[in-house]
């Protein structure tokens, strides 16, 4: 018996296996570790960054500013390291603090200002986004040999794939988020504030400092993922992933995190990146298809995901009186 | 539950049975999106030659992403297409998904724009020279103003494009030693007929209504059939109190032109896969690469070259 709490995953797994095999018997192409190799390295920016909006929902907030702040990193380490001559760890890490902070900051006044993280983030989104206006309106290109050499390294897979470095950090990300929020208190407590915020403040969760917290871990991936997203093209350009943000949320729901907060597994966010990338795929092979067609079939699932949500809160609600029923 | 997964599935699924086809060649043609109508006639052109000459051409619409341009590359290389067909959406970034290309020895040709990139990683460029093509625009308004002074505002394309920087390049150069004729606004209008209507509206603002203002420059048509009508709704004459001549040559600038209200532009055929069919059917043939520059004509139209006709050449093109 299945956990109705797992039911979401279970489905969105399901999805997954029957539309690759649907996929597959009408382009057997479609079976090959190249195309499995480039659903990972063309998804890692979305997937690194969706780990952080995982967290970022299952505590029942929102984070509208990740597309931006993907866009204001790459811009960045392209004029550090393109225009400066920065070295890349350098602008690596400066990115990464400047995002955390920028993070963590969105939290604070989430939490201490009171203001819904819809409107705190929103603002951050422009401000990213200007902000890698302001730095550059053209794609700047960069050329370091460390990230030749970073962009280089793959494994080949046996006929002809390769797993990138790319691949291989979104991996390491999913890993080490799911390790976070099903393991450690910091995940316990993302958890128990998504449940209810209330009640995590009665049982002594510190709600405040866990704010902050998952809204700068979001911003550190956001960071990372513009990381990601600058080594895939070698460049920066202030108007590239607008509205990622938007296509990491419906990894998210997808991947069978409530909206609402509180229930949901990071392995759901992976596949649901996954079902994103195979409709692209799918699209490129058919070669006929407009490729809007993407998005209407990720709204088709978000619908179906939102209504087996409610199905579920609907059917749990149920059972609970039920049993208090019983008890009386 | 069953049925929602099934409605998921058929979704996905919906496509139409594409059966193998009998051509010899598969060619995959990442285009941009269709942000102007020249870009919807470049692809349905595109689509046209193909068809032509019996190659399956493989389309997928990037919706302006260049993440969604390197996706489609992987996987026309996943497909293992004939030769791949790029229009691209920015200069930078392309050196990695090339490669791949060329490890697996699949020819590409860039259609439209050029890119940063070593020349190796592509067969050949086809596009037209835009630093000409905003110098033929340039030279026409030189010609038109004469002696008098006047002030232009311009409308660029996407920021960081090539077209936006090269179109105001060619411009520029014209212009140079014309001191009488002088850029005196320059905003990005994104390629698209709103914005350019919304910047022409601040331009004419900000120059007393609009009566400065003696020319505008539009790095494509669409965004001159919006400042067209934000000229008209400023209550100006546009042709007449405020001169139009942009680049691209779609049917509705012809119609304007039959009308007076635009007074030139500069044509960027949508025939780019024609001379690139050409040049990959050559180097198949007998391994002999093309050039690595195909210039397309960049032809100049004004209201003497019959706008109606052109009009209605240019109509069912999908502009």
């Amino acid at each position: 018996m299945i956990h109705t709490r797992n039911l979401p995953f279970v489905t969105t797994l399901g999805i997954f296996v029957i539309a690759y095999a649907l996929c597959v018997l009408q382009f057997p192409n479609m079976l090959s570790m190249r195309v499995i190799g480039n659903l990972l390295t063309d998804n890692a920016f979305l997937g690194i960054a969706a780990v952080g909006m995982t967290f970022v929902i299952l505590s029942g907030g929102i984070d509208l500013s990740i597309g931006s702040v993907i866009a204001f990193t790459s811009v960045f380490v392209a004029v550090l390291v393109g225009s400066l001559g920065v070295h890349p760890l350098i602008a690596f890490a400066a990115v990464l603090v400047i995002s955390t902070l920028f993070g963590s900051l969105m939290g604070a006044m989430i939490r201490y200002l009171g203001i819904p993280p819809f409107v705190v983030t929103l603002a951050g989104m422009f401000l990213a986004r200007g902000a890698a206006y302001l730095i550059s309106t053209e794609s700047v290109p960069i050329s370091h040999e460390m990230i030749d050499t970073i962009q280089g390294f793959y494994f080949r897979f046996p006929g002809g794939g390769r797993l990138t470095m790319l691949a291989m950090l979104m991996l390491l990300v999913f890993v080490v988020g799911a390790f976070v929020a099903a393991r450690t208190r910091f995940g316990a407590n993302v958890y128990a504030i998504g449940g209810s915020e209330q009640s995590a403040e009665l049982m002594g969760v510190p709600v405040g400092s866990t704010t902050v917290g998952i809204y700068a871990l979001s911003g550190f991936l956001s960071g990372l993922a513009g990381i990601a997203y600058t080594l895939y093209t070698s460049s920066g350009y202030s108007l590239a992933t607008v509205g990622v943000e938007l296509d990491a949320i419906a990894a998210v729901v997808i991947g069978g995190t409530l909206l609402t907060g509180g229930v949901g597994l990071v392995a759901g966010t992976f596949i649901g990146i996954l079902i994103q990338g195979l409709i692209q795929t799918y699209i490129v092979f058919d070669g006929t298809l407009s490729s809007w067609w993407t998005k209407i079939v990720i709204g088709i699932l978000l619908f179906v995901f939102i209504v087996l949500q409610r199905g579920i809160i609907w059917y749990s609600n149920r059972r609970l009186a039920e049993s208090r029923l019983k008890e009386i | 539950m069953k049925r929602a997964l099934a409605a998921a599935v058929a979704a996905l699924t919906l496509s139409l049975a594409s059966g193998v086809s009998a051509a010899s060649l598969t060619v995959g043609f990442s285009q941009i999106g269709s942000e102007s109508g020249w870009r919807a006639a470049e692809t349905t052109v595109t689509k046209q030659e193909a068809e032509k000459r019996g190659v399956t051409l493989k389309f997928a619409d990037a919706q302006q992403k260049q993440e969604n341009q390197i996706k489609a590359i992987r996987g026309f290389i996943a497909q293992k297409v004939d030769a791949i067909f790029i229009a691209p959406v920015v200069a930078t970034g392309w050196d990695a998904v090339l490669k791949e290309a060329k490890e697996e020895k699949i020819p590409v040709i860039l259609l439209d724009r050029d890119i940063d990139a070593p020349k190796d990683l592509y067969l050949t460029a086809v596009t037209s020279d835009q630093v000409f093509e905003g110098k033929v625009a340039g030279d026409w308004l030189v010609k038109e103003i004469g002696s008098k002074t006047c002030k232009v505002v311009e409308l660029q394309g996407t920021t960081g494009s090539s077209p936006a920087i090269n179109r105001k390049k060619g411009f520029e150069q014209a212009l140079a030693g014309h001191s009488n004729i002088k850029i005196a606004r320059s905003q990005t209008g994104d390629f698209t007929r709103t914005k350019g209507k919304e910047v022409m509206e601040s331009f004419i603002k900000a120059e007393g209504g609009g009566k400065d203002i003696c020319a505008v420059y539009a790095h494509n048509d669409d965004m001159a059939v919006g400042a067209i009508q934000a000229i008209k709704e400023a209550g100006l004459k546009p042709g007449t109190d405020i001169k139009v001549v942009s680049i691209d040559a779609v049917p509705d600038i012809f119609q304007a032109m039959a009308k007076g209200e635009a007074n030139a532009t500069v044509e960027l055929t949508p025939n780019m896969a024609g001379p690139a069919f050409e040049a990959l059917n050559a180097y198949l043939k007998d391994k002999k690469a093309p050039p690595k520059w195909i210039q397309t004509e960049s032809k100049l139209y004004t209201a003497k070259d019959d706008p109606m006709k052109v009009y209605e050449a240019k109509k069912g093109l999908g502009y």
